[in-house]
């Protein structure tokens, strides 16, 4: 039995179509990534199967159960965690804990072992109010909660959005330890780094699915040569970049512009001295391997054409 | 010191026992692209309020565009532009109303707004928009002009405190490419950003761990002193 499973479901607020006749499914205990900007769709579909919203047509189950007509059964077998803090602010973090626990007829005892490794690290503040805890805290508090009834899947809406970098490395390895324990994860980011810590991931924009694949093939999957151009200035060299005749795309990815090129045509050497006439101080050419990144660009033009 | 757009010297802020930034020092030249990076609780938030004029220093001094962030505050915040991800536009006013709302408070006058207005909206190819609500405008669109308001009234320094969180990856390139531009006219960047790769595009970087500047310098120079290939090497290393 699939842990999830997505057909044709779409949605719409008023005249915004928030969600296209997506259709996808997930296997049991695998870590399953939502990728994409701000208005994708991820939320849509994660309250969608949490049983919080429902579609305007399409189907969709969890653990084989109707997401509409056995949404009982379904939150009893689900953890969620909404992309804004919504534990009590007034309670303490034992109280929090214990609250959540009770309303499914649960233990935090029985529950111990599956959040010990993330409890340990707030059980210092058990006494502190929810609402004075810092962010890293307040989302470990949440997880906790989340996990407190023993599900078999969980869902996690943004969890990393706007959290530095270190504390984003933390919870995703946090994730990567419940994996291990069995339980099935998605999980919406709009980081699109992240995407390697998933078994298989949806690129999506604007309500649809790009592609739904394991990162890994996504990346093997790109159809162009890769290649990381550097040379100073690095604003003028992007600009002259596209205007190279060689050149499909050309994007700034931090210390370097990643570059689409038609390699039949061009090699790197070849457009090493071309910059370096063109003045350029430090040029770098070398082939590289795409990032999800890159993958995720190029799949936004392919289908913007 | 008055050469700098921004200068903090040993700049600090207590909130009853707690330090939540630590005599910071560091100066920003004119036209510089200055990236203001640290963990989540690091003191970020706090002293970009200081030098925005919304937060008096408990001690120490901070000047910027030239005015002292205790004693001038309001000509501080005349000087400056401002703009985040969480607010910047009103979302029930139209386009125009939106630039013409924050050219007004910032005291420009009427004619003067009304021939910038048609410059930028030609120059963000936003003529067809000009009736537009704010709130039907793709989130790209809203970033290209909460940063052409913030910047609208010519400010010797524009704060942009995550501005690109939430956007599509070629979305957020073109947000940097406009941000070149206003560097290249002259206008000073100051900007804090959790994308370590936009860390890259910046001329200089400083990292905030509990309250203090632990390094600054040159993403290059960064890389090569803690030996990480990224800044992400270079934040993991220092705020972990």
């Amino acid at each position: 039995m699939k842990a999830l499973s997505v057909n044709n479901v779409s949605r719409s607020y008023g005249k915004v179509q928030a969600l296209k006749n997506v259709s996808f499914e997930v296997e049991q205990g695998e870590l399953f990534g939502l990728i994409g900007p701000d208005g994708a769709g991820k939320t849509t579909l994660i309250r969608i199967l949490a049983t919080l919203l429902l579609a305007d047509s399409g189907r969709a189950t969890v653990d084989g159960l109707d997401a509409v007509r056995d949404y009982r059964a379904i939150r009893r077998r689900v953890g969620y965690m909404p992309g804004r803090f919504s534990l009590y602010q007034d309670l303490s973090v034992e109280e929090n804990l214990n609250f959540f626990a009770s309303i499914f007829n649960a233990t935090v005892r029985e529950s111990y072992h599956l959040i010990q490794g993330i409890y340990r690290q707030i059980e210092p503040f058990k006494s502190r109010r929810a609402g004075k805890l810092s962010g890293g805290m307040k989302q470990k508090l949440a997880l906790c909660c989340a996990l407190i009834h023993k599900p078999s899947l969980l869902f996690l809406d943004e969890p990393t959005t706007g959290v530095d970098p270190v504390s984003r490395r933390e919870f995703w390895d946090m994730l990567a330890s419940l994996r291990q324990q069995g339980i099935t994860i998605v999980v919406s980011t709009p980081y699109m780094d992240e995407a390697l810590r998933c078994d298989r991931i949806a690129l999506m924009k604007e309500g649809g699915c790009l592609k739904i694949e394991t990162p890994q093939n996504i990346i093997r999957q790109f159809p162009h040569t890769l290649w990381s151009v550097q040379g100073d200035p690095m604003y003028r060299l992007l600009k002259d970049l596209r205007r190279h005749e060689d050149v499909i795309s050309s994007f700034a990815f931090g210390d370097a512009h990643h570059v689409a090129v038609r390699s039949e045509r061009i090699t790197t050497l070849q457009l090493e001295e071309n910059l370096k006439m063109l003045d350029y101080k430090n040029v770098e050419v070398k082939e590289i391997t795409p990032t999800v990144e890159d993958c995720y660009m190029q799949l936004t033009m392919d289908n913007e054409q | 010191m008055s050469a700098f757009a921004i200068y903090a010297e040993n700049l600090t802020k207590c909130f009853g026992s707690f330090t939540a930034v630590n005599s910071i020092s560091f100066s920003v030249e004119a036209g510089e692209i200055f990236g203001f990076l640290g963990a989540n609780g690091a003191g970020k938030t706090t002293a970009m309020r200081m030098l925005c004029g919304l937060s008096k220093p408990t001690s120490g001094a901070g000047v910027v565009a030239g005015y002292d962030v205790a004693r001038e505050p309001e000509k501080v915040k005349q000087s400056i532009g401002y703009m985040s991800q969480k607010f910047s536009l009103y979302e029930d006013l139209k386009v125009w109303e939106n630039i013409r709302l924050f050219a007004g408070i910032y005291g420009m006058r009427g004619k003067h707004i009304a021939s910038k207005t048609e410059q930028t909206l030609a120059h963000l190819g936003f003529e067809a928009e000009r009736n537009t609500l704010v709130k039907a405008l793709p989130l790209g669109w809203k970033q290209k002009l909460a940063f052409s308001v913030a910047i609208f009234h010519e400010p010797k320094v524009v704060f942009l405190d995550e501005p690109t969180g939430g956007v599509d990856p070629a979305t957020r390139r073109r947000f940097w490419e406009m941000i070149y531009q206003a560097a290249e006219r002259g206008i000073t960047v100051f900007v804090t950003t959790h994308y370590m790769d936009e860390a890259e595009y910046c001329n200089r970087v400083s990292i905030m761990v509990d309250g203090r500047i632990e390094a600054l310098d040159t993403p290059k120079n960064l890389r090569q002193q803690y030996s990480a290939p990224n800044m992400d090497g270079v934040f993991q290393r220092l705020a972990r």
